[in-house]
């Protein structure tokens, strides 16, 4: 603590540049630009939110009532693409941004004038591809896995490649800089086995990024030239494979699945140690076991294509190896919840959305387990049982995660508390609608109900009500969401302290709330006491 | 051991009032049921593995479930800063890691047996007695009969759409409602086509399935599988109906902007009856000399074996798109 006192001193010299173009078009700060990327994430989320709303309203009930077929296919695919590329990824560049220097005693990030514009990148890509929408032809319908030859229909393809091509750089450069900042900015002392398992996680998933981001850009760019330069790699008639761009497309898509919820399960193991004030069971099995989930996720793309017509012998080696994945995430669900046995447990935001997580991701995980026995596949597939499992995954895991996150480090980030009633109102409010949401949706793919289609039978009728009702009011939950940052930053009088939370650890508590401009410009001496992982020998 | 596992786990009860007992279903029970909460066990000699691979699953992610939220909630409970639990400093247990690292990996094991059997037996497509090839169309289907107890079928094939009723319902803003659409007392509002895929029960009928234009997929759930009808690809699959009746699909690859408008029906007939109407099949296609014969339907096949004709006929209709 003495040596944050030190670095206070220091930084009153260096503040936050006044001029407002400055600071946030021009900045190389990492908080700073840890921030656009958050405020980017959230616009981002309303707006994939936004699509999903109209894709429940349609699906209200039985009938075609508000939207053409082919519009309801361009929600489904920009819900899908905005959700993933622009708020659950970017979330996560935010939240890393903003914490890895600050967890591992670094003064900025290692690569500050890259970290800009890996960041300004974004409002164009997304500006981009969200125009086609306004487009006489209208956006990508597709589906966000651009299958050909169907994605080969579309005018707007070229701007969804280019859209995803500046996404990838984007993504690539962030990557670069979050692993460069770990591996060579780390404070004397924050060995790699004392770091956060957040950084851990973190540091994985930047190798994960740089390995399949330009697997989707080079998957990407044969649809450009099939479709423009006469090219056939994905054309029959030319002597092409249709089912060559789905394993190229899913060698990227299975660790980008990863790439969504390593960090979250970084986040989560932060949470619940702090509110459980005991140390996190087994820390190297933790970090062993994302490296695992890591390396698995290299060879399962193929159980994403089990209805291709795989041979058989292939389709028993990616069903193998996906069902293997229960073990590291089981050990991850084991961990935490023996992290929580024998502590002293008290429920904050960030604690009960960490607990919602657990408890949710491992419905997922179950369903995703289901998934894998190829024969019952062949009946889940592309129904709303996959809608459902990939949504406990990512809106109760992923989302869950970032929510949680967001809570745990805002008094951090500006200097107060938030309102802990109207965060548990989100709370309740969210957990309590998604399943709602969520839930019914795996009843009405085990009836046969296909994913994507915007009408269907009246037996499907009930359950499609009950999910969109529940899906408006988790949609009109999220307001709440808006509203309680808005308070915490403008208008709460609560001022938060240096430790925020009782049985915080690490080095991001040793630093004043809100964190100054600057932060570590001279390396903290590292107490292995402070950290949540100083000494831990398991 | 499937069968008796099954009876254990809720939601598999709930499966089981809902489908009256574990024997056959009746031919209604195999479409979409409203509030039908479990997939369908299926009319097929097949379609039972993924109903029972799926009840196991969800019964071993049950206990499994309970075990851990159950554990957690304890937790919760037990160990409330308010209630005065001071935490501990423990951080490991090696016994208890090893010990919940290796169950799961045993479960596992169990449960990939299990399904590697289903999956072989799927994957046999040898001795049927029948052949039907399945095109996929922006947004309809074509069906072309290719061989029946070793006899090539001579020009019978046709194409499947939507039924008239659904499809103006369907229509945006028709004001017409799709509760209305029925056949019987069943409620066939997208789920009807003009012209359904007749095929007999009790025969291993094999089907090949391609498309001309995108990729769609073939799903008719009672039949227990789905396959993708790939353009420039053929694929394979069987099935052995067990239970005359009526069995409605849909097509489960996003398509283009009429995906969810391309239903798949099939009338599993007895074979008596199946062979009458091939008969008549055959004579219509017959009478009127001049019927131009269309590019997909069959090259004329001497084959006795159901391997070998339909291929060159679906490449020929892979390469038109």
């Amino acid at each position: 603590m003495a040596h944050a006192a030190t670095h206070d001193h220091h930084d009153e010299h260096h503040g936050a540049p006044s001029n407002f173009f400055t600071r946030w078009f021009m900045s190389t700060n990492h908080k700073d630009i840890g921030t656009l990327y958050l405020i980017f994430s959230l616009t981002m989320f309303f707006i994939g939110g936004s699509f999903a709303m109209v894709i429940r309203a349609e699906l209200f009930k039985p009938g075609m009532q508000l939207v053409q077929p082919y519009f309801f296919n361009e929600m489904t695919t920009m819900h899908a693409l905005v959700m993933i590329f622009g708020a659950i990824m970017p979330a996560f560049v935010g939240l890393g941004n903003w914490m890895i220097p600050l967890m591992v005693g670094a003064p900025d990030m290692a690569l500050p004038r890259m970290n800009n514009l890996s960041f300004w990148i974004l409002p164009f890509a997304f500006a981009l591809m969200l125009s086609t929408l306004f487009m006489p032809g209208g956006g990508p319908a597709g589906g966000w896995t651009m299958y050909p030859p169907l994605s080969l229909q579309s005018d707007s393809l070229p701007y969804v490649v280019f859209a995803i091509h500046l996404m990838g750089i984007s993504s690539i450069m962030g990557a670069i800089n979050i692993i460069a900042t770990i591996l060579n900015m780390r404070a004397p002392g924050m060995d790699l086995l004392k770091m956060p398992v957040f950084v851990w996680s973190w540091l994985i998933t930047a190798f994960l990024l740089i390995a399949v981001m330009p697997v989707l850009a080079g998957a990407v760019t044969m649809l450009l030239t099939d479709k423009f330069f006469g090219t056939s790699f994905f054309n029959a008639a030319g002597g092409g494979d249709p089912v060559l761009y789905q394993h190229v497309f899913w060698f990227f898509g299975h660790p980008e699945v990863y790439i969504m919820i390593l960090p979250a399960f970084g986040i989560i193991s932060e949470v619940i140690p702090t509110f459980s004030r005991k140390p996190i069971f087994g820390y190297k099995a933790m970090v062993f076991a994302i490296a695992s989930i890591a390396f698995l996720s290299f060879i399962v793309w193929a159980h994403h294509m089990f209805a291709v017509g795989l041979p058989l012998g292939a389709e028993i080696f990616f069903m193998y190896a996906t069902m293997l994945i229960a073990v590291p995430t089981g050990v991850k669900v084991f961990n935490w919840v023996s992290t929580m046995w024998g502590g002293s447990l008290t429920f904050e935001t960030p604690m009960l959305f960490a607990i919602a997580f657990v408890i949710l991701f491992t419905i997922g995980g179950f369903s995703g387990l289901m998934l894998a026995l190829v024969p019952a596949d062949f009946q889940y597939h592309d129904t709303y049982f996959v809608v459902a499992h990939f949504h406990y995954v990512l809106v109760t895991g992923a989302a869950f995660a970032i929510i949680s996150g967001t809570y745990y480090w805002l008094p951090k980030w500006c200097g107060h508390m938030y309102s802990e009633f109207w965060g548990k109102m989100h709370f309740w409010n969210s957990v309590v609608w998604v399943n709602v949401l969520f839930f019914p949706q795996h009843f009405l793919g085990l009836a046969g109900m296909p994913r994507r289609i915007p009408d269907y039978n009246v037996a499907f009728a009930n359950f499609n009500m009950i999910s969109s009702i529940g899906g408006f009011l988790f949609g009109a939950s999220q307001l709440i969401f808006l509203g309680v940052i808005i308070h915490a930053v403008f208008f709460s009088k609560k001022k938060a302290s240096d430790r925020v939370w009782e049985g915080a650890r690490g080095l991001e508590w040793t630093v004043p709330s809100p964190a100054p401009h600057h932060t570590f410009a001279l390396p903290p001496v590292i107490h292995d006491e402070e950290l949540a992982h100083g000494h831990v020998d398991d | 051991m499937t069968s008796g596992g099954i009876r254990f786990k809720a939601w598999a009860a709930a499966a089981c009032a809902l489908f009256g007992g574990t024997a056959w279903v009746s031919t209604a029970l195999a479409n979409p049921q409203p509030g039908q909460l479990n997939m369908t066990r299926g009319v097929t000699e097949w379609s039972s593995e993924p109903y029972f691979l799926n009840n196991v699953a969800l019964g071993v992610c049950i206990v499994i479930g309970v075990l851990v939220f159950g554990a957690m909630f304890i937790a919760m409970f037990r160990f409330r800063k308010s209630r005065g639990a001071v935490a501990e400093k423990w951080s490991h247990n090696t016994m208890l890691e090893v010990v919940w690292t290796t169950i799961p990996v045993i479960i596992l094991i169990i449960l990939a047996w299990m399904a590697t059997g289903g999956l072989t037996s799927f994957a046999d497509t040898t001795g049927s007695q029948m052949t039907v090839k399945v095109t996929g169309y922006q947004w309809k289907w074509r069906y072309d009969y290719v061989d029946y107890q070793g006899k090539a079928i001579d020009k019978v094939g046709f194409m499947s759409k939507l039924d008239e009723q659904s499809n103006e319902t369907r229509q945006l803003d028709s004001g017409l409602d799709p509760r209305a659409v029925k056949v019987g007392d069943e409620n066939t509002y997208l789920l009807n086509v003009d012209k359904p895929l007749v095929v007999p029960v009790d025969t291993k009928i094999r089907f090949v399935i391609t498309a001309s234009d995108v990729i769609h997929s073939w799903w008719v759930p009672a039949l227990g599988w789905k396959m993708d009808a790939i353009p420039g690809i053929v694929n394979a699959a069987w099935t052995n109906i067990k239970v005359p009746g009526t069995y409605r699909g849909q097509c489960a690859e996003l398509c283009g902007q009429d995906h969810g408008f391309m239903p798949i029906v099939v009338k599993a007939l007895p074979k008596a009856e199946f062979a009458r109407w091939l008969a008549q099949q055959e004579a219509a296609t017959k009478a009127p000399p001049a019927t131009p014969a269309t590019p997909a339907s069959p090259t004329p096949a001497k084959a006795s074996t159901a391997a070998a004709p339909a291929i060159p006929a679906a490449k020929t209709a892979g390469k038109q798109g």
